[in-house]
Formats: structure tokens, sequence, C-alpha cells
């Protein structure tokens, strides 16, 4: 004790100190194991998922695999696409990376040709699935998982008040104002309202694009749903600046609002804290051309074309999405639930079978809207700027959705000319 | 003159020199040892200073989507574009209202702090730590407190408590941009971070005037207090609120973490390094226009430092005084 405090602790010793510490951070980095080196290396980039146990089991699966050693990024932090749209420019890029199916990355080269790894067990797969990774009779991408989106809500908290599970978005508005009291907000969008773009589209009776890949999504159904959402905003019956979005649970369970926009994933978190007392919904039709909606969103595998090991990467997403059904199974429903994209594995799959998750399988199956291959990312940035504009702005929703066919359109031009 | 100087020093090295080998000749060079100490950090400045200002002032004439090894040459296209830009020139505007909100406030406060801490008799160290420790937490780590905890728009975050407490309904301090309150969620932040750091430069420049000069000025009469500190105080620290001004205007321009983080996905509140960071490494990754948005403001950085020295008067040292 007396050697410590009798120390003299002056400038020089801490910077002399200071700089050794830097300098062997310095060599630590340069030590460091990229994971790059050795030919049999792989490294695949996923989003950071919120359910426990998720980041545990891709690094078991990866592990299991005996061709490479496959290092995983688990990337946290909401912006994955842009983190993952840099990483792919540079040297460092993943091999293999989960995406959604965007034909932006097939037009640049990005995405490797899976169409011999699929085709085998094409018939497998939910036909949607397949349809939303074509793209001229070629398959590019596998997908892992089917996540559909859909409001949940406290059962209790709406017999209360005397509200019936809303069918048209007035209704909903309505259901929102009678919900909310001094500690209860009616409803939950998540904090930027992003998620309910798409669901709101498809509700209107519109789509992104059409079959043709031009604008579908620029309709009065949509304005009018706009509109309404821009009412709903400013009602004060909307929860907003909560402390976690959308995607996690949290807001329901912890009675801070009565509807929250959420999705299938997060159903057992939600049931172990609600019990009975939960009921699940489509997204309520908007206007007489309307219909209910459901987002079918989810995750796919890729395999990053410009990498110098594709057939080493495509061998090990044929191996864990494939070939490993034990696997696929696990990933899609001990954690959270999602629905297995395979047909085999949805049908066994007896959690799905009964109760709440049945009905969520119902609603996938009978609203369910899949992404459309050509709605890339610059689109959906562009929808993005319409609902921060007109909604949470107040700005003329016609004038913000022709600023948005301006984005659109020329994307389309550069994409499909 | 330079002759002698050599006569003093060279001779005796020189003169020992071929005993000790080669490397006691190197050591006593003085060339030597100015490019053994400088060299690695002149090294450290070109490589990660210079040449990518040089680099990107080079991409700012060139079609650069997606690369930064450009081939199209395209002359001012990319300036003429961003200055026709409603975002970019938007977030100009974002960035003066800032400034004038934040350079002022800052100053005040922490002129104000100092004042303070300087008159205490008792607990001064303690009282000056306590205010210099927020400089040392990260921006973000800040606005993530702020965010989540201080202005969530739930009625248990911090401000909707206090607010409660007055029967005010609660409040989404971020999400609704109308009425900003999200300007008061940034510049409490920054306050709270830079207000430390500027109070200790304040702090310095207080000790320093002489108390010859208070004495002086209480013997012709002048009040304690307010006159005192408007005719010896303020004019003394006249050489420190200059420099004050001008670190906290460029520390203004460089924002970028609590906007990114608080603000995320908004058209609004853009500060020009943020929209700069979506134009270069967003979805378009155009390093093209992103360089010559980056050039414009170097530009104008560069203009506004020059002009504000000009008028108050910085630099100019003892003159001022």
């Amino acid at each position: 004790m007396s050697a410590l405090s009798n120390r003299n602790w002056d400038r020089r010793t801490v910077l002399r100190a200071a700089m050794g510490l830097a300098a062997a951070g310095g060599l630590a980095a340069c030590g460091s194991n990229t994971g790059r080196d050795s030919g049999d290396s792989l490294v695949q980039y996923f989003h950071a998922y919120g359910e426990a146990g998720t980041e545990q089991a891709i690094k078991r699966y990866a592990n299991a695999y005996d061709n490479a050693d496959v290092t995983t990024q688990w990337i946290t932090g909401s912006n994955f696409e842009s983190k993952l749209f840099a990483a792919l420019l540079t040297d460092s890029a993943p091999d293999v990376f989960e995406f959604h199916p965007q034909y932006q990355l097939i037009d640049s080269g990005q995405v490797a040709d899976l169409t011999d790894l699929v085709e085998p067990v094409k018939d497998d797969f939910n036909q949607a699935d397949i349809a939303s990774h074509t793209v001229d009779g070629k398959i590019y991408g596998i997908r892992m998982i089917d996540d559909p989106q859909f409001f949940f809500y406290r059962k209790s908290m709406l017999e209360d008040a005397g509200v019936q599970p809303p069918t048209t978005l007035e209704e909903l508005l309505e259901a929102a104002a009678k919900l909310t009291t001094d500690d209860v907000k009616g409803l939950f969008l998540g904090n930027d309202l992003h998620a309910v773009i798409q669901p709101l589209i498809y509700a209107a009776g519109a789509d992104t694009l059409d079959d043709n890949n031009k604008i579908a999504y620029h309709t009065d159904g949509v304005v009018e749903g706009i509109k309404q959402m821009r009412k709903l905003f400013t009602s004060g019956d909307l929860l907003l600046d909560a402390p976690a979005d959308f995607w996690d649970p949290s807001a329901l369970n912890q009675g801070l609002c009565a509807i929250q926009w959420c999705g299938m994933w997060a159903m057992p978190q939600f049931q172990e804290a609600l019990g009975d007392d939960l009921g699940i919904m489509p997204f309520p039709k908007i206007g007489d051309a309307g219909q209910p909606a459901v987002y079918n969103g989810g995750w796919s595998m890729f395999v990053n074309a410009k990498s110098d090991k594709v057939d080493e990467a495509k061998e090990y997403v044929k191996w864990l999405w494939i070939d490993q059904k034990d696997y696929q199974e696990d990933w899609a429903l001990s954690y959270g639930f999602h629905i297995p994209p395979r047909t085999s594995i949805a049908e066994s799959a007896e959690k799905l079978k009964s109760g709440l998750p049945a009905e969520g399988v119902k609603l996938f199956n009978e609203y369910g809207k899949f992404d459309r291959i050509g709605w890339t990312q610059a689109m959906i940035t562009a929808t993005e700027d319409v609902f921060a504009n007109s909604v949470r702005k107040g700005n003329d929703p016609e004038a913000e959705l022709d600023k948005c066919d301006d984005k659109v359109n020329s994307e389309l031009k550069k994409l499909f000319g | 003159m330079s002759t002698t100087t050599k006569l003093d020093h060279a001779p005796p090295a020189a003169a020992k020199a071929p005993k000790a080998g080669p490397w006691r000749g190197l050591r006593g060079s003085r060339t030597f040892n100015f490019w053994l100490f400088t060299g690695p950090f002149l090294a450290g400045l070109l490589i990660f200073v210079y040449i990518p200002i040089g680099w990107s002032i080079y991409l700012s004439f060139f079609e650069a989507r997606f690369t930064v090894t450009p081939e199209k040459f395209v002359g001012f296209d990319n300036f003429r574009e961003m200055l026709s830009n409603d975002d970019f020139m938007g977030s100009l505007v974002t960035f003066t209202v800032f400034a004038a909100i934040i350079v002022p406030t800052t100053w005040a406060l922490s002129l104000g702090l100092a004042l303070l801490v300087n008159r205490l008799r008792f607990m001064r160290a303690f009282f000056r730590s306590v205010f210099f420790l927020p400089t040392a937490v990260s921006y973000v780590a800040a606005s993530l407190i702020w965010k989540m905890s201080i202005f969530n728009g739930v009625r248990f975050g911090l401000a909707n408590t206090v607010l409660g407490v007055f029967d005010v309904g609660n409040v989404a301090w971020l999400a609704n941009p109308d009425p900003p309150w999200y300007w008061l969620v940034i510049v409490t932040a920054r306050l709270w971070l830079q207000c430390g750091f500027y109070m200790i430069l304040f702090l310095a420049a207080l000790q320093n005037i002489p108390g010859e000069l208070y004495e002086a000025a209480a013997i012709d009469g002048a009040k304690r207090g307010w006159q005192t500190f408007w005719y010896i105080t303020l004019p003394q620290l006249r050489a420190t609120s200059t420099a004050v001004i001008l670190l906290l205007l460029v520390a203004a321009y460089q924002a970028f973490d609590e906007f990114f983080n608080l603000l995320e996905r908004t058209t609004w509140g853009r500060p020009p390094l943020v929209e700069l960071y979506y134009i270069a490494l967003g979805e378009e990754q155009d390093y093209g226009r992103g360089s010559a948005g980056a050039v414009i403001l170097t530009l104008l950085i560069c203009t506004v430092t020059l002009f504000q020295g000009r008028i108050m008067g910085f630099g100019r040292g003892e003159e001022a005084k």
C-alpha cells in the first residue's frame, strides 16, 4: 500500500504510461486476425436480432460447419443496410450476408446466382418466397425466415373501453382516441412510423410497384391514408418517442399503449408477459377499394458475388440453409417466432399449429403481401421521406408523393431502363 | 552570423565523431534529430489529413458513385448540383440556427460558471472538477441518455415527469417537429457537454486579471458587481472571449453525433455534416457530390473564421488589450 501511495505520479510518468498504452494498442491492432487470411475462412453479416440466444445460435451453426472457418459479424444499430452497403464496397466485405431481395444488388452484380442451390428443393419452398427472389428465371437468395407484421392488442383494454378490433383506418383512429388515458396511449406504430408505410399502401388497395415495375403507390387511397395518419399523429393518441422501437415488444408489455404494430417474431415475448390478454389483427383497410393488410417481411441469405471465395460461400449457404433442416427449424422457432419458408418444416412446426401463433399464420396466408424485388432501398428511403414530411411535419401528401415519384422513377430508369 | 554558430558547436562534436562510429555522428546531427522527432507526426499528418483533403478535392470534380477512383471528369457539375440542392442549402440554414443558439448560450453559461467558481472560497477544486467532468463524456453516450431517459416521450421520462407535476401532458420531444422541441434536446445536451471546458478557459483568464486593476477601479469609485464586471472584467477577457467564440463556431460546424443519434430518419434538423454523410455514405454512396459539398463547406468555414477574426481582432494579441 505504502509503495503505491509513495509513487510520484508526475506528468512525465503519466505521459509515459499513456504512450506505452497507445503503443501497445497499436501493436495489438497489427496482430489482430481479420479472419480473411487463410483460404477457407468466410465472413457473414447479420443484423442484431432482438431475441435472446439468436447470436449464439448463428455462431453455433457456423461452428458446426467443417469446411470453412466462418466468422460472424453481428451488426447492431438501426442502420444495418447502410453499414452493409458501405462494407460491400470495401476489401473487408462479407462473403455471405443476410438482407432483403432488392434488384439493385443484382443489377450491379453484387449478389451471386444461387439457382443451382435452390432448384433441387424449389418445390419445398413457399412459392411467394421463390417469386420474390427470382429475376429472369434466376434465384438470387435463399429465404431463411418469413416475418409477418401486424397489430398486437390487449383484449382487456379494448373491452374496458368498449372498443371492437377496428376494421377500417377511421375506426382505428376512433379506437386510439377511446383507448387513450392519462397513463396509456391508444396506439404505437414505432417512433418514426416507417414500419407502417408498406402496410398502409397495401391496405389502401395499392402496391409499391406493379408487375411492369411502374409506380403503383401513388393513388387517392394512399393520399387519404396519409392524411388520416397525419390526423392520428397530431391527435395525441399515438405513443411517440418510446424508449424501444416497434420491433421490440416492450411498449405493449409495459402498458404504455393498448395496440402496437409489431411482428410475429415477438409473439413469444408478448405471450409470456400478457398471457391470454392478447389479440392480433391486420392493418385495417383504407377506403372502399382497400383491404386488410399484413406485411410479410423476412430475411434471406445472399452470397457476395464480388468475393474471391464465391464457391466456398455458396457451399456454406447450401449446407446451412438448404441441407440443415434442424438448424433452420431451430432458427425459425426456438427464439422468436418466424414462419419457416420451407413447406416441410412449416407443416411439422407444432408451435405454429394452435392458438395465437396459428392465427398469425392465418393472417400471413390470407392478407400477407411479400416484398417486390424491384422495390429497392433508395425507393424505400423516398417513401420514408414522404412519411416524415407529410405525416410528422404536415406537408401536403400529394406534393410529397410527386417528389417521391421523381426519385423512384429515376431509380427505376437506372435499374430497368 | 551562421558561421559563428557553426564554429561554436560543430568542432567538438566533429572531433569525437570518428571514434564512436557512424551512428554517434548521426545522433549528433541536428537535422537528423529534427526529422526523427517531427517525421512520424508529419507523415501522419500527410497520410491522414493532407492526402484525404487533396483526394476529396480531386473527387469533387468527378462522377464518383460507388467508387473512390473515378474516371469520368465532370468539371464543376457537382458543385453546381450541390449549390442548387435544397437539402444541402437547408442544412446550412439548420447550422446557422444551431450556431446562433449554441454559441451565445455556451459563452454566457461558461462565463457565468467561471465567475461563480472564481468567487468560491472553499471547495473550488471540487466544483471546478464537477463542472468540467461532462467534457469527458462522449457525445454518443450523452445523446442516448438524453433520448432514452431524459427526453423520451413516455410518462416516466424525466422531462415528462417534471411536466406531469404541472399537469402538462406527455410531450414527444423528438418525433414531432412542430413545435420544434428537438432543438431543446440538442442544445441542452451540447451545453452540458461543452460548458465545463470553456469554463476552465475563462477561469484561467479571470485569474490572470491583475488585482491592481480592481483595486484602482474601487478607488476610482466603481461599484462592485455589475459596473466592475462591465468595465474591468469583460474587457480584460476580450482575447479569451474571441478565442472561445471561434472554437465554439468551429465545434458547431463539426456537430454530427447528437444530430445523427437524436434525429434518426428525419428530413429536418440536419446540419451540413449529417447531410453530407447521407449523400456520400448513405444508399447513394455519391463521393463526388459529397466531396463537392465538403469543399464548399470548408471554403465557408475559412471565410467565416477570417471574417470573425477581423471584426473581433483575434490574433492581434497585445494590440487588442
